[in-house]
């Protein structure tokens, strides 16, 4: 079985490229499954199954979701190879644009919508620099040059990358994506013995304990404080 | 090796690489006496997490952007001189009919067929440079060769530039720090008479003028068609243009086709639009996915290019004489 981890800001279009890619592997005679990890609601199982996609979801809730991906991913791999599927795509939303739950020999695929502003390339961690495939989506309703500059600037953070431009509406371009994305070279049996592309922030304070209460004397563990300046 | 040298001599070498520092979190300015790899020992291992930099990483991306930048400076204008599609099959399997279909530079193409009948999937065709590897089974030929890898992955050179229908600007720019913009994406050294002749171009189209100052969000829907069309054609480096239908307000379709034409385009025009379709040299029919038939334009359908454009003037006329507040008397 090859796995894909497709992750990207919310709503930028990873589902709808998502089942408009796994037609044209569909056509090709492939079985594909999709898992999606979100943090506290989805609609996105529902709209997998409605397309006849085996699904599972996975919410973190008041976990930190790419944890909760790690922690998880390796029963759900199991879960993919059990089913007898050729490809199992994760899709999972970068909350918090710093992390990627990339895994190092597993190919990673980012997300990125054409309306998000060109400072946004610059902005998204390794989920968009350590990418193997970035999809820029909504280009229906930018200009030519717009789409020109966007991919210009992503390219700047992210040269290693194979850079297409998908409509997720339409399915324009999914065709190509798809042709990326299996191989018998790609095939595992477990995750076993594999490591993250990026280590997570260390995240471990009283907060995310449980603590609720405000001050200085309820923070405990991995605290940083604000630089706010010298005062007169 | 790039993370010895100071990053002044960095930029000295490599001026280009400004950007790709100051997109990843790099401010040259404050570190120009620095080589990169003194920049990161500098830094503890907390901020380098804090920051999400990791410096192999860092390194090997701006080695790989250094020598992309380099090929592309380098090149010497690959221009694509032909486009020739060889045939696939429709939907059914059944093989297309046509031998072979070759266009020029400089040649305008017309696409016609129903909505569903396989136009956008021609165009994925021609942008992925198709090796009988694609749904339909077409082949691409550029220069009547096999197209260079390039066309396929690389982000910075695409085939084919889109200018469709439902296009908005949403960058808060002016018209021009807008092209600036775009010139820069594309290292362009002469940027401020490029600029000019963009927007000189585009003021031609355009039926109502505008300046560079204007915000490009509040340009009316004709001035920002103009100004779109005038910036593919002088900056886009794309050789082929895709056009999905032009709007008939407040620009000139005419003066747009052939300004593309002359900066050396090869336009392909998916229309429904009787005028449009006739300005092609040769149209494409499309039906159930597969290409039916290539028509060339005809003496008589030129004829009659020329007597729709009469009747399109007389109702533009109108059209301007009710706007004005005048009180119609006939036509004309
Ligand atoms: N115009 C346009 N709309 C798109 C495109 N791709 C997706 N959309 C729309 O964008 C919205 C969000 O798309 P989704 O596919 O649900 O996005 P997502 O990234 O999976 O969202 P989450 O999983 O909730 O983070 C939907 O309304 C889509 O129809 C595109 O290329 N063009
Ligand atoms: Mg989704």
């Amino acid at each position: 079985m090859n796995l894909i981890t497709v992750s990207g800001p919310p709503s930028v279009g990873k589902t709808s490229v998502i089942l408009k890619t796994i037609e044209s592997l569909k056509n090709r005679g492939l079985k594909v499954g999709v898992v999606k990890f979100d943090c506290l609601y989805t609609d996105d199982d529902t709209l997998y199954e409605k397309a006849g996609i085996e699904v599972r979801k996975g919410l973190s809730g008041g976990l930190c979701p790419d944890h909760y991906f790690v922690s998880n991913i390796e029963e759900v791999v199991d879960w993919g190879i059990r089913n007898g599927f050729d490809l199992l795509v994760s899709e999972s939303a970068g909350l918090c644009n710093r992390c990627s739950p990339y895994i190092k020999g597993i190919n990673a695929v980012c997300v990125i919508d054409n309306l998000s502003g060109i400072g946004t390339p610059k902005k998204i961690g390794p989920m968009l620099k350590s990418a193997d495939i970035v999809v820029i989506t909504k280009g229906d309703i930018v200009s030519q040059a717009e789409r020109e500059v966007f991919a210009s600037r992503v390219h700047s953070v992210n040269p290693k990358a194979v850079i297409l431009h998908v409509n997720g509406l339409t399915g324009q371009g999914s065709f190509e994506l798809s042709t990326l994305l299996f191989s018998e070279k790609d095939h595992i049996t477990s995750l076993k013995g594999k490591t993250l592309r990026f280590s997570m922030p260390a995240a471990l304070c009283s907060y995310c304990l449980g603590e609720t209460r405000i001050g200085e004397s309820y923070q405990m563990g991995n605290v940083r404080k604000i630089d706010l300046g010298k005062e007169q | 090796m790039i993370d010895q040298m100071t990053i002044g001599t960095l930029l000295e070498k490599y001026p280009f690489a400004r950007t790709f520092l100051e997109n990843n979190g790099v401010d040259p300015d404050t570190s120009m006496d620095q080589s990169l790899h003194d920049f990161f020992s500098a830094i503890d291992e907390n901020t380098k997490e804090e920051m999400a930099i990791d410096p192999a990483h860092f390194i090997s991306r701006l080695n790989e952007y250094i020598s992309q930048m380099l090929s592309f400076l380098g090149e010497t204008g690959s221009t694509v001189e032909s486009l020739t599609i060889l045939p696939g099959h429709y939907k059914t399997g059944e093989d297309e009919r046509f031998s072979d279909l070759t266009i020029q530079k400089n040649e305008i193409i017309s696409i016609v067929g129903p909505t569903g009948s396989g136009k956008s999937r021609l165009l994925g065709d021609i942008e992925w440079a198709a090796r009988n590897d694609t749904p339909t089974g077409r082949t691409i030929l550029i220069n009547g060769q096999e197209p260079e890898k390039k066309w396929r992955y690389s982000s910075s050179e695409k085939l084919v530039a889109q200018l469709s229908q439902n296009m908005n600007f949403v960058m808060d720019l002016s018209v021009y720090e807008f092209l600036s913009l775009h010139a820069e994406s594309r290292l362009i050294t002469e940027k401020e008479s490029v600029l000019e002749r963009i927007l000189d171009q585009a003021n031609l189209l355009a039926g109502e003028s505008f300046s560079q100052d204007t915000p490009i969000t509040s340009l009316s829907g004709g001035q920002s068609r103009a100004l779109m069309i005038a910036d593919t054609a002088i900056l886009s480096k794309s050789p082929i243009i895709l056009i999905d239908e032009i709007e008939n307000a407040g620009i000139d379709r005419k003066k747009a086709l052939n300004l593309l034409v002359s900066e050396g385009k090869i336009v392909l025009m998916a229309t429904h639009d009787p005028i449009l379709a006739l300005m092609g040299d040769r149209r494409i029919v499309i039906k159930n996915g597969g290409i039916e038939t290539i028509l060339e334009t005809t003496d008589k359908e030129r004829e009659i290019l020329s007597q729709i454009e009469e009747m399109d003037r007389k109702i533009q006329s109108l059209r301007s004489r009710l706007r004005r507040g005048e009180t119609l008397t006939g036509i004309e």
